[in-house]
């Protein structure tokens, strides 16, 4: 394995597809779950695959919101969001 | 002092701070000087550990403080004034924090002027943006954790030496002692301003005040003095602790008094430190528990609010209750599964309330005026018991006064009478691990002293009869009840959400009878079906056929009855051989179930169709015809099923695993060969010859395959041996019908017992690289590391019974192991989920509202409601579309 290659862990098989939300769609999910941005389980801007993003979008602010697309073994295909934090 | 009451007010914060020496002593009603509780002649000594000031707890005395009588007064503090500071255990890390992060000389918190302004300020920030005082506590844990690491100060200059706590209350600089009076000094000397930033408001509270120079002494009521039979007194044991320090610290006062040597001064002091400890905790790592006369350890303050036995989860959490009884269950298949059985003697005692109305007035004076326990024809009658007016005085119904008593009974009145037919009650049994655990059930008042139930709900309590006993409640008010009845009887609960199928069936003996019933559909006779049929409350009977010129009845036809009209399933049953080419309604062995239009046209009723965990039938009709079906269903069906087993008779002996000369040989050769076979292997592996299976080495290698080939020979046992027990045999019909028992049992019993195994493996430990010491050291064989080759039925050879027991008992620890593990998990796992809930729009949202799944199970699908898991139960689905295409 090439050393200079990095290691993108989203593309990795056990790891959810991650989605930095546009802006522009942000109000529809959350009106569509009928919660304000707080109420989102929240995410770690240092978790790697927010850090991951970043190297895709460039910086991520606190507050923006992350689509997770996980594999489930009761509906197919589960939606997850996250809000994207700083820890405290 | 009067309480008022009637008023609820809301809490808006609470604040909790370090008591000051003066606080309590305003608190105080009285100081405590002498070790003395009761003098002479029973009276309690003044300013003694008992003195009337601090409350009254026998009745007829009034309390100096108040004046109150016994259940008036609640009771006053008093205190103790100690004659030496001593540390109070519960605060020793915060004052370890404190001492490491202030100046020994000035007292200043070790950072820079600036710093402590920079952080002072970001802490206001943080109040201003809502933190809460956990935010702020962790805040300024890392404040002081900053401090620390300044060796010298920054504001006097003097050089920091490192303190050390010395469990459990001894702090040392640099070898050095630091008296508690040194310790107090120091956090005195800490100027306000910096104990901001370590986390405490010097508004309301002071460092210092973690070393105890004033002891508060709980009010009598908190620590009762029990007057056993013999007259003598037994005090409690927070009592006795405060004892000992009241007589330690007088010694220690007179002692510093009269200017003792420093050694002995020091001596008490620390056995004050000591005692203070242990009143406060008794279990404090690192000094030995303070102990009763009799060796008992002291239960102290600690201790009586933590754990499993303390006042938070014994009896603020979860308190005994009202209304409820418990006792010995025992079945009883002529109560519906709706209903239990209560003894006269519980239905007596338990009482329901019920409010007197111009449309009950007449039942109510009835039921008065037959006193509390009336009979008819000798048969039990609900009486009541009380008659409560609407003033709130309780009048007793007596024998004698039942009669005037039921004259003065007006509209408003209440009276409690006893349990009667119909009553709602919740039942119960312990480990309530499931919802299923506790539900509600209709009374039927019966004989003897025994509660009883139906059979087919012992699922899923979990309960048996071989003493078990089960608790019931009687609800108190027509909401309760209400809501019971609606959402917690029985039947609403044959579907259990646990895996989306029935946890309410048929289960043993109903298994067998529904077998015989229908297995091949025999013929019964009009006297049998009469008498099969006479277990039940009906007039009409099914469908006779002509045969002979005689009526008969067949099996398949009797249990077609019950079922619902337009019912239509199909599916395999449980003695299904599982052949290659399944020949559906042609099954030679009768496996293949096919009902349609309400009909058994073809298979056998066993465990796969009415079972409590498995049955399809008992699935299906709750699902598309709702659980009043459903109960009816499994009520009648239960009662067949005995009433055609009575008939028959059904028993199984030994012998019901005895096997012909011949099949015997043939297990005898396979074992033998499959010994044969695992010294081959042995050989192999010896020489290095053993081909390796992916992943393991030679050794493991071998493990596997004789494993391998020592299941297979006990399963090759087993096959013969199954084929000379067929369906005439008893305990083949539970084994393969699912009523009791599986075809490994009977194996075990008939053919061979098998490997033993520890932990997955071959017993392998015991003797230097031996099992025993009746084998060769690094002996491989299979007889010396545990396989059986006996059958349960010839017994086995010692060897064979020792390898059984060391299996068996891994067995019984695993068992003991696993139910202790769960159980704490489980509790941790309720503790965390117990407040969230699906809302509306199928989210599942905690009470802050904040989200926790975005689709409850990722489906939304309510599991009660699902097929085993899945929304649809496709194969039905299909099925219904065929059916309707062909008409």
């Amino acid at each position: 394995m090439a050393k200079d290659k990095e290691l993108n862990i989203l593309k990795h098989g056990l790891v959810p597809e991650h989605r930095l939300l546009p802006t522009e769609e942000e109000k529809e999910v959350l009106d569509g779950l009928g919660v304000d941005r707080e109420n989102l389980p929240k995410i770690l801007i240092s978790d790697p695959a927010i850090q991951q993003l970043v190297k895709v979008h460039g910086d991520i602010n606190v507050g923006r919101i992350v689509e997770i697309k996980r594999k489930s073994r009761t509906a197919g295909v589960a939606k997850a969001y996250r809000l994207v934090v700083k820890r405290e | 002092m009067k309480r008022i009451r009637n008023t609820s007010k809301r809490i808006g914060s609470i604040q909790f701070a370090y008591m000051s020496p003066e606080e309590k002593r305003d608190l105080s009603a009285t100081k405590i000087i002498t070790p003395d509780t009761y003098d002479d002649d029973g009276f309690p000594v003044e300013m003694g550990l008992m003195d009337t000031h601090l409350g009254v707890i026998e009745p007829g005395l009034r309390c100096k403080a108040c004046g109150g009588r016994v259940d008036e007064c609640s009771g006053h503090f008093g205190h103790i004034e100690l004659a030496m500071p001593v540390i109070h255990i519960g605060y020793v890390k915060e004052i370890k924090k404190l001492l490491r992060s202030t100046c020994s000389e000035c007292g200043r918190l070790l950072l820079e002027e600036e710093q402590i302004k920079e952080y002072l300020e970001r802490m206001s920030e943080m109040r201003r943006m809502g933190a809460g005082p956990i935010d702020i506590r962790y805040f300024a844990k890392d404040i002081s954790k900053e401090a620390r690491k300044n060796e010298r100060c920054p504001h006097c200059r003097s050089e920091q030496r490192k303190i050390v706590l010395d469990k459990p209350s001894t702090f040392r600089e640099e070898k050095t002692k630091l008296t508690p009076k040194e310790v107090r000094a120091r956090l005195e000397r800490i100027p306000d301003d910096d104990l901001w930033a370590l986390g405490i408001n010097p508004e309301v509270t002071r460092p210092e005040y973690m070393v105890l120079k004033v002891l508060l002494v709980p009010p009598v009521t908190v620590r009762p003095s029990i007057t056993l039979e013999s007259g003598d007194r037994s005090e409690d044991d927070l009592t006795h602790k405060l004892v000992d320090i009241l007589r330690i610290n007088q010694r220690l006062r007179e002692n510093r008094d009269v200017g003792s040597p420093q050694l002995i001064v020091e001596d008490l002091w620390d056995l004050l430190q000591y005692h203070v400890t242990t009143y406060f905790d008794n279990q404090t790592s690192g000094i030995p528990p303070a102990r009763h006369r009799s060796g008992r350890t002291l239960k102290t303050l600690i201790q009586r609010l933590k754990g499993k036995e303390g006042r938070f989860r014994q009896n603020l959490s979860g308190k005994r209750v009202n209304f409820s009884s418990r006792t010995v269950i025992s079945p009883d298949p002529w109560l519906s599964i709706n209903e239990v059985g209560v003894p006269i003697k519980a239905a007596r005692e338990l009482t329901v309330p019920l409010k007197v109305t111009p449309a009950n007035i007449e039942r109510s004076k009835e039921l008065v005026e037959n006193g509390p326990s009336p009979t008819k024809d000798g048969k039990y009658m609900a009486g009541a018991t009380y008659m409560i007016r609407p003033d709130g005085r309780r009048i007793k119904v007596t024998e004698t006064n039942s009669e005037t008593v039921a004259e003065k009974i007006e509209p408003g009145f209440t009276i409690e009478r006893g349990l009667q037919n119909g009553d709602i009650v919740l039942f119960n049994r312990q480990p309530s691990l499931h919802r299923m655990s506790m539900m509600a059930h209709e009374v039927k008042i019966v004989p003897g002293k025994t509660f009883r139930l139906n059979l087919a709900v012992c699922p899923p309590y979990n309960a048996d009869f071989d003493g078990d006993e089960m608790n019931l409640h009687v609800l108190q008010s027509e909401e309760a009840r209400a809501e019971a009845k609606v959402l917690m009887i029985v039947q609403e609960h044959i579907l259990s959400p646990r895996f989306g199928g029935p946890i309410i069936g048929a289960i043993q003996d109903h298994i067998s009878g529904l077998f015989f019933l229908t297995y091949n559909n025999p013929s019964f006779t009009r006297k049998e079906v009469v008498s099969i049929f006479s277990n039940l409350k009906t007039g009409r009977f099914p469908q006779a056929v002509e045969e002979d010129g005689e009526r008969i009845w067949r099996g398949k036809d009797v249990f077609s009855y019950f079922l619902p009209e337009g019912f239509n399933i199909e599916f395999r049953a449980s003695i299904c051989e599982k052949c290659d080419e399944c020949e559906k309604k042609g099954c030679e062995h009768d496996a293949y179930v096919v009902i349609e239009d309400g009909k058994l046209l073809a298979g056998t009723i066993d465990e796969n169709a009415v079972s409590a965990f498995s049955g399809e039938i008992v699935d299906k009709i709750a699902r598309d015809y709702g659980t009043d079906e459903a109960r009816r269903f499994i009520d009648q069906v239960t009662k067949i099923a005995l009433g055609v087993i009575t008939l028959r008779g059904f028993t199984t002996t030994i012998e019901d695993e005895e096997i012909p000369e011949k099949a015997a040989e043939q297990i005898e050769s396979v074992l033998r060969k499959a010994e044969k076979k695992v010294g081959h292997l042995v050989e192999a592996y010896k020489r290095g010859e053993l081909e390796e299976l992916p992943g393991r080495g030679q050794r493991e290698t071998l493990e596997v395959k004789v494993m391998k080939e020592l299941g297979k020979a006990r399963d090759h046992a087993g096959q013969i041996a199954s084929r000379h027990l067929g369906m005439s045999n008893n305990a083949v019909v539970m084994a393969k019908t699912g009523a009791r028992a599986s075809m490994l049992n009977l194996t075990q019993m008939a053919g061979a017992v098998g490997q033993q195994a520890i932990r997955g493996e071959r017993p392998s430990r015991g003797y230097e690289e031996r099992t025993l010491s009746h084998f060769k050291r690094k002996e491989l064989g299979a007889k010396s590391k545990g396989f059986v080759r006996s059958s349960y039925k010839e017994g086995l050879d010692p060897l064979e019974y020792f390898f059984h027991s060391m299996g068996g008992r891994e067995g019984l620890v695993d068992t003991a192991v696993r139910t202790s593990r769960s159980g704490y998990m489980q509790r941790r796992l309720i503790n965390a989920l117990e407040d969230l809930m699906v809302s509306n729009d199928g989210t599942v949202r905690n009470t802050a509202d904040t989200i926790i799944q975005f689709m409850y199970g990722e489906d939304g699908i309510d599991p009660m409601r699902s097929k085993r898991g899945d929304a649809l139960d496709m194969d039905d689905l299909i099925r219904d579309f065929k059916k309707r295409g062909d008409e």
